[in-house]
């Protein structure tokens, strides 16, 4: 997986220098952004509504018996916002999209169709990788954003309704806006862009690096999500120790 | 003015000691051609021989191990050098888009270069579409569509490039005989209309001695002989007897 690095890289840096293309594939983006909200933004909600219900519920009771229940908005709210939110959906989005990334440009490539477009002239880096890069650049933090007001609420309605935790609607989100600032939500944006990257450029590279039949199509979906999700994981460290730097 | 209408002048084609193995296996040792501009060159063999791989060399989608191609004299390196001419491939699978319709894959070259407006690009596709035999079928999937139609459709939306450097892989293999006939004479028309260098490798002898100018057989990797039909029919060589005269009939079958 990593001896890959530098040609995704490479693929990255030609994706960027092309996005004077962003108009003329305007269709094909809006496409895209279309297909990934519809693929996954109910799953996206519901995932977050039980990760931030699980984290009231686990940390709840725990509190309460310490008298200190009257900080859970503002647990739930930072871990929501700036880790689990970003990373578990990118996870999310990397087993549906980055799949489907793998699997449509996979295919189009054993079957020759990334021939036909460069004996055409037509740039697959324009065509094919460009709308799906900066389709999910805009969908993902749009996603987590969304994800992390529903982890928010599913973290208060577990609060209110758990007998052992029994806090209220208003005494959560107090704790949760004096806890958590702007720029919690913002780091966890920042991350989930990086993640956006990861996904788009791993899916895509490994897409084009199909041979084979089908069963290279399958192997490369299975790889591209297997490796967006490793390096998220490991991006997701280095990105917070980074992120702590600027949060003094 | 639609800037696919300019004509350009044709260009040579040259291959010098080209070389290609796959994972160790040799599959074109030292091909050497040369190809006027705007001839009709045909090149013949057996299945397997390595056709579709010279084809795939000649527009730079394979990189040769050694040897080197030629356009008007430059060498082809990569695709950057390709580009400024106007090369048109039809694919021996036809390599259609399958998530797009046989309409915007037929004006696919003219909407990504953005070369007309759409109702242009459509009047341009259904002309071109129907030079092949098709009408109708803009808006179906390639995946309801019959080999041969695919492989008609290819070579419309190869057309639509209006090419200098026109290569067709068995352009004839899938269509019956009466469609072979119209899609031979249309290469042949397309050639002597834009006088574009045509490439075409083919099983399909009749195809290849009704237009070729110049005929290759390339046996296992090599070329085995080049010439013009005449000079290929009265060739003494067993091997290209064998190939250009091979047939059934059965009585003749030992049993
Ligand atoms: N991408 C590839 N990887 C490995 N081997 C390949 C590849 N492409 C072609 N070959 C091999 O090269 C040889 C020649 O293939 P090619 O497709 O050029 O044959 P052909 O002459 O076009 O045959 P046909 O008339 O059946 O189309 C075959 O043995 C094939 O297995
Ligand atoms: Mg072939």
């Amino acid at each position: 997986m990593f001896h890959n690095i530098g040609e995704m890289l490479v693929l990255f840096w030609r994706t960027i220098r092309a996005w004077r293309n962003c108009w003329s594939q305007r269709r094909k983006i809006l496409d895209q952004m279309f297909e990934i909200g519809n693929a996954s933004l109910l799953m996206a909600c519901v995932l977050s509504l039980f990760l931030g219900g699980v984290i009231a519920l686990q940390s709840g009771p725990v509190l309460r018996d310490r008298g200190l229940v009257s900080l859970l908005g503002g647990l739930v709210g930072l871990s929501v916002a700036k880790e689990l939110a970003p990373v578990m959906i990118s996870v999310l989005i990397a087993g549906r999209i980055g799949s489907s990334m793998a699997a449509e440009i996979g295919s189009m490539k054993v079957y020759q169709e990334v021939d036909a477009l460069r004996t055409m002239n037509i740039n697959p880096t324009h065509y094919l990788v460009l709308p799906r890069m900066v389709g999910i650049l805009v969908m993902l933090p749009l996603l987590v954003v969304l994800a992390v007001l529903s982890g928010w609420f599913g973290g208060a309605l577990v609060a209110a309704n758990n007998a052992e935790i029994a806090l209220s609607f208003d005494g959560y989100f107090n704790n949760l806006r004096q806890v958590v600032d702007v720029n919690d939500v913002l780091s966890g944006l920042c991350k989930s862009v990086a993640f956006a990257a990861v996904i788009g450029v791993v899916s895509c590279h490994q897409g084009l690096i199909t041979q084979g039949g089908p069963r290279g199509i399958g192997r490369s979906v299975t790889k591209a999500v297997v490796n967006s999700i490793v390096l998220i994981l490991i991006l997701d460290y280095f990105l917070t120790r980074l992120l702590m730097i600027f949060d003094r | 003015m639609n800037p696919t209408l300019e004509m350009q002048p044709s260009i040579s084609l040259e291959v010098r000691g080209l070389r290609k193995s796959f994972d160790g296996q040799p599959v074109l040792r030292d091909v050497n051609l040369f190809v006027e501009p705007g001839e009709v060159f045909v090149v013949m063999g057996p299945s397997g021989s390595g056709k579709s791989v010279l084809l795939k060399h000649m527009v730079g989608l394979e990189v040769p191990d050694a040897g080197e191609i030629r356009l008007n004299g430059e060498i082809l390196h990569e695709l950057g050098s390709l580009s400024q001419y106007r090369v048109g491939m039809v694919f021996q699978s036809g390599a259609l888009l399958n998530s797009l319709t046989v309409g915007e894959n037929v004006g696919l070259y003219l909407s990504e270069h953005h070369l007309g407006s759409s109702a242009e690009i459509a009047k341009i596709v259904a002309q071109k579409l129907k030079i092949v035999g098709l009408k109708d079928i803009e808006h179906k999937f390639p995946s309801e569509l019959s080999g041969g139609m695919k492989k008609r459709v290819a070579i419309a939306r190869a057309l639509v490039i209006e090419p200098q450097l026109m290569l067709y892989d068995e352009p004839t293999a899938e269509l019956d005989p009466l469609m072979a006939v119209v899609i031979a004479r249309e290469i042949l028309r397309l050639n002597q209309t834009t006088h574009s260098t045509t490439i075409i490798v083919s099983h399909d002898r009749e195809l290849a001695f009704g237009i070729a100018d110049r005929i290759a057989i390339i046996l296992e990797g090599s070329i085995l002989v080049v010439g013009t039909p005449d000079e290929i029919r009265s060739s003494s060589n067993p091997l290209v007897q064998s190939f250009i005269t091979a047939s059934v009939s059965k009585d003749r079958i030992d049993v």
